[in-house]
């Protein structure tokens, strides 16, 4: 395959679109051939809109020629004809959104999540909606309705999950940056498996109206992108406060690109913390190694390395499931084939209909996480599980404060593994131990990177960076360093067709 | 039970009250009756994938206002639950309420049964959300083949009532459910229609032995809809209960829906096994923080309430107990009452309210404020009386004609040739004509017979088509008849 | 103290999910391998120690009471699985089933 303009990063591009080397219906050309070529191995998209995709173009490039005719090249927003990948469980108006859910299989929203007129009041191109784990529970996008992404690194891998078609499609090339969401790691688990960046971003940094929800206290709309200042670039356009969201956050938003860029120049006075319970047995060699040559090189960079504990996260994942399944029974309680979405035929009344619905419309695994969350919320069960949780979860936030007194941000592998082979996690525990090292971000409401720091085998190994409460300017700046650091390791991924 | 043993109803009152808000209480949409169905709805009160709620100040502070108006105390940390079940009016499954954080609680209403007051104290006020409006398709709920959802009503702000279990019968209950309608409705939160659904009641009823300090089995009653219903409802569960406890038998923990054709309760559902609503802290709302200067900013802009207008009207006007307290719990009634009392007799305005004015508005079917009557009308009917223009009767004749038509007194009287007579000639003639005509009666009075005289003036008055003037007609027919027997 | 078969079967119908008796078998043992990996919980000493629901704790969050338009009824109804001209239509409700 010819040489793809979307192998040069979002702040490349913007470049020689102002200088007229590249239009905008070039890259979403080059974004749609690249979809045609290879998502039918990889699987990365549910719905793809050329049409929306070709039309949004020409309105961009329209633009770009007045920009450009009047000199004022600021003018011109900063994600202007740039290709992106939306997560399915982001509405978007007038384009089908599923959840990867047969329940909402012909789902086609009246109205677009903020982050997407966000997103498009930036110039930004949504190419087209990416397959997810159903209703974004999972850990390896398997658990989609509608089928399996592939891991581009390697097709008989998974890509991680839940936002695996987000980080897919960006690390094959198909969009130059993705939108995804993050509960317990699904932004950040994807982009170690598929050497993209991903951002959860500090709770309520980016508005959740418009995204289907999981766990609402735990769901973060995060960006994934080739590298760590399109990431950047990326934040800064989707973060904000939301008058539609009572839980965003009114902190002004920052320059995250200058924070980024500031990474490249060493991290002379940055306190990196290592956690014990991060860094225990229990990682794969490889991985292990991968993370901690990583460390070794941001200490040459002039970082600090400081010894931290976190002793309430082996509690995490348990406080997790509950949390996030008492919050999605409630949460998916909408479902019930009245106003939209799938109804079951044949019941003569409205509670079988409604219960025959839901038993058709949903997956295994999301019946299964209704009934963990049903149970936790039951009036006996509450103190003793959903409120005991909720508890635990305050310590674990302390527990974060306290390591982030003594350190900027402290960092940990995003995951023990490389992406696994598809069908190898069938026990459902196992699968959501996987999520060990990430949920600790959104139980704390602090945001976290997941960034490439080299290969094991042939696949990518995330490094993970977690900060203190609207911290995400620290984190750009560590994570550009660490990308610094593994340039010599990191490639994009071989495809044959490419 | 032993026979002969006396029982006592306990009732528990649940109301629940649509806010008068502009918007919905979680989105912007518009509040407003009567739009076309699923006109006034978005992404939120429509429950869609991904939309997320907003509160509307304006709400909780007339969440607070009625909670004050209650005399309740205000909690200074509230926030908003999730109270999950399924139900195809509501839209995501769960309602937002308040649970254990109502805005208000332990106040008290005081009402008046037979001229006794009695306190019934609130337990909580809390705001919530209303559900959609579900139609069936068929003659009722039974039968109905299909049913239809409008959302235009889904997301109103709605305030829950609760009061303990103070109210010990029917009148009470009609009594509490009247001055906590006057209150909402005196203090703007509310516009309280029981018959359009924007107030609603549940009794909690149970009876048990008189003198007892124990509470029998809880009976849930929907579907009252009007004063009367509550009355009668209460009545019927009452002796339903008795019955029960008197042949031996257990009165049931259940849900049961009022006839109100019928006048019988019927049987809904069993409450033996309690509900499970999984109640949890709405993550996607933040809490409340009820501040004090808050409250008194809002106590300070309070508008009076219907005792204190009762006791104003009282004072100021001279008014008797019974006309203050019907006129100051209608905002209807006191709005005319002042505007009509800045120029007339207040006590005659009042009688006239209670009366003539609430009578025509009963018989007409149309509410005063929607009437053709005018403040100005009543205050010149009076006045014409007083002056002496026209007799009582004669207003009230006019009055209707006022009711119909609108036109002014003034121009009806003229109209109808209706002014009174008191011209010296023209009614000593009138009485001249009366005793020649009647020289038996004349006679009968002659001899003593004073009760002959009132049929002497009505024979006036019917000559005079009752324009005459009685205090002139009486002076000069004594002197007429006196001339008479000379 | 484990979920039984029937246990399960309630919370199954309260969340309104129909299992079949094998399914039902499946989810029960799910639930109660759950159950057990979450009761470690129970070893943690929380006294004093409040319950966190939300990473934030701003309060007053709310908005002017300044009505705005909606959707129209076409878009209110455009992916109704069921309608009756402007409503929303669903199947007979059996009388006496939970309502609020």
């Amino acid at each position: 395959m010819s040489e793809n303009v979307l192998d040069l990063s979002v702040h490349e591009l913007r470049r020689k679109l102002l200088q007229g080397q590249v239009t905008a219906a070039d890259m979403v050309d080059a974004a749609l051939k690249r979809i045609e070529a290879l998502d039918g191995a990889i699987g990365a998209f549910i719905t793809v809109d050329a049409e929306g995709a070709r039309v949004a173009a020409e309105k961009v490039d329209r633009m770009v020629t007045e920009a450009v005719r009047s000199g004022d090249e600021k003018a011109l927003p900063p994600l202007a004809g740039i290709p992106v990948a939306l997560k399915d469980n982001i509405c978007t108006r007038g384009l089908r959104t599923t959840a990867s859910s047969r329940i909402l299989e012909s789902f086609v929203p009246p109205y677009s999540a903020t982050v997407v007129e966000k997103l498009q009041s930036a110039g930004a191109i949504v190419v087209g909606k990416t397959n997810l784990d159903e209703f974004a529970m999972g850990s390896t996008t398997e658990s989609s309705a509608f089928h399996t992404t592939r891991n581009p690194w390697d097709l008989e891998r998974v890509p991680g999950g839940s936002s695996g078609g987000s980080a897919a499609a960006v690390a094959a090339g198909m969009a130059s940056a993705a939108v995804g969401t993050d509960t317990g790691g699904s932004v950040r688990l994807p982009s170690a498996f598929c050497g993209t960046v991903g951002l959860k971003p500090t709770y309520a940094r980016v508005s959740r109206y418009g995204v289907i929800s999981y766990g609402s206290s735990l769901d973060c709309v995060g960006p994934i992108a080739g590298n760590v200042l399109d990431c950047a670039i990326m934040l800064g356009v989707m973060a904000g406060l939301d008058p539609r969201d009572a839980t965003s956050s009114p902190e002004p938003v920052p320059d995250y690109v200058e924070s980024a860029r500031s990474g490249l120049d060493g991290l002379q006075g940055v306190r990196i913390g290592v956690p014990a319970e991060f860094f225990a047995p229990g990682i794969a060699s490889g991985v292990r190694e991968t993370v901690e040559r990583t460390l070794h090189r941001l200490e040459e960079a002039g970082a600090e390395l400081v010894d931290v504990s976190l002793p309430h996260v082996e509690y995490s994942v348990a406080v997790y499931y509950l949390v996030a399944t008492a919050e999605a029974s409630s949460n998916l309680a909408r479902y019930d084939g009245v106003r939209y979405g799938l109804r079951a035929e044949g019941k003569d009344d409205v509670g079988s209909t409604i219960a025959a619905s839901r038993t058709e419309g949903f997956g295994q695994e999301v019946q299964r996480r209704i009934l963990l969350g049903s149970h936790a919320l039951s009036a006996g069960n509450y103190a003793a599980y959903f409120d005991k949780a909720m508890r635990v979860r305050t310590l674990i936030r302390r527990d974060i404060e306290a390591a982030l007194e003594k350190c900027d941000c402290f960092v940990s592998p995003t995951s023990s593994t490389t992406a696994f082979k598809i069908g190898e996690v069938r026990d459902p525990l196992a699968m959501y131990l996987q999520d060990i090292y990430t949920i600790v971000a959104n139980l704390a409401g602090v945001p976290a990177i997941s960034v490439p720091c080299g290969l094991h085998q042939g696949l990518p190994v995330g490094f993970q960076v977690f900060g203190p409460m609207f911290g995400e300017p620290t984190l750009f700046r560590v994570a550009a360093a660490v990308e610094q650091a593994s340039a010599g390791e990191m490639r994009r991924p071989k495809l044959e067709v490419m | 039970m032993p026979a002969g043993t006396e029982y006592e109803v306990v009732v528990g009152m649940e109301v629940h009250a649509e806010l008068a808000t502009r918007s919905k209480v979680f989105c912007s949409c518009p509040v407003s009756f009567g739009a076309p169905p699923n006109t006034q709805t978005c992404p939120v009160c429509l429950g869609m994938p991904g939309a997320l709620p907003m509160l509307n100040r304006r709400a909780v502070e007339f969440t607070i206002r009625a909670a004050l108006a209650l005399n309740c105390q205000i909690t200074p940390f509230s926030k908003f639950f999730r109270k999950n079940y399924f139900y195809p009016d509501l839209a995501k499954g769960f309602q937002i309420t308040q649970f254990d954080a109502p805005i208000g609680h332990d106040g008290w209403l005081d009402v008046e049964v037979d001229g006794e007051v009695k306190r019934i104290r609130i337990r909580r006020v809390h705001l919530e959300e209303e559900t959609a409006k579900l139609t069936h398709a068929g003659d009722d709920i039974i039968t109905a083949g299909n049913s239809l959802l409008d959302f235009n009503r889904s997301g109103i702000g709605l305030i829950e009532i609760v009061t303990e279990p103070d109210i010990r019968s029917a009148e009470e209950a009609r009594a509490y459910l009247k001055k906590l309608r006057a209150t909402l409705v005196a203090v703007g939160v509310s516009d309280c229609k029981l018959e359009e659904g924007s107030m609603r009641c549940e009794a909690n009823i149970s009876v048990r032995p008189k003198g007892s300090d124990k509470y029998g089995n809880l009976v849930e009653l929907k579907n009252i809809a009007s004063f009367r219903a509550v009355y009668r409802a209460i009545q019927y569960e009452a002796a339903r209960q008795s019955q029960v406890l008197e042949s031996g038998g257990v009165v049931r923990r259940e849900t049961r829906h009022w006839d109100d054709a019928k006048g019988e309760t019927a049987f809904m559902r069993s409450k033996e096994q309690a509900a499970e609503y999984c109640y949890f802290p709405e993550p996607d709302l933040m809490p409340l923080e009820i501040s004090e200067e808050w409250v008194e900013e809002i106590r300070r802009g309070m508008p009076e309430l219907p005792d204190a207008r009762a006791a104003r009207y009282m004072r100021d006007y001279g008014l008797n107990k019974e006309d203050a307290q019907q006129i100051a719990e209608s905002k209807e009634l006191w709005w005319f009452f002042e505007q009509t009392a800045a120029k007339a007799d207040g006590p005659e305005v009042a009688k006239w309210l209670v009366g003539e004015i609430s009578a025509a508005a009963n018989a007409s079917g149309v509410e005063l404020s929607q009437s053709r009557l005018r403040p100005e009308h009543i205050a010149e009917l009076i006045s014409m009386m007083e002056s002496g223009k026209i007799s009582g009767k004669i207003a009230k004749s006019v009055f209707e004609d006022v009711w119909a038509t609108g036109k002014a007194p003034a121009d009806i009287v003229r109209e109808r040739g209706l002014s009174q007579i008191s011209d010296e000639g023209e009614l000593r003639a009138i009485v001249r004509r009366v005793i020649e005509a009647n020289p038996g009666p004349v006679q009968d009075f002659g001899a003593g017979k004073e009760r002959a005289i009132s049929f002497l003036v009505g024979q006036v008055m019917k000559e005079s088509r009752g324009r005459a003037n009685p205090q002139e007609t009486n002076r000069i027919l004594r002197e007429e008849l006196a001339r008479a027997m000379e | 103290m484990g979920y039984t078969v029937d246990d399960a079967k309630l919370l199954a119908d309260r969340a309104k999910l129909r299992f079949s008796r094998e399914q039902l078998e499946k989810a029960t043992q799910e639930l109660n391998d759950m159950i057990r990996y979450v009761d470690q919980l129970a070893h943690v000493d929380t006294e004093g120690v409040p319950p966190m629901s939300h990473p934030h704790s701003f309060a007053n969050v709310w908005r002017d009471d300044e009505p705005k338009e909606g959707l129209s009824a076409e878009d209110a109804l455009a992916n109704a699985p069921d309608r009756h001209g402007q409503f929303f239509r669903v199947p007979r409700i059996i009388a006496g089933e939970e309502e609020g």
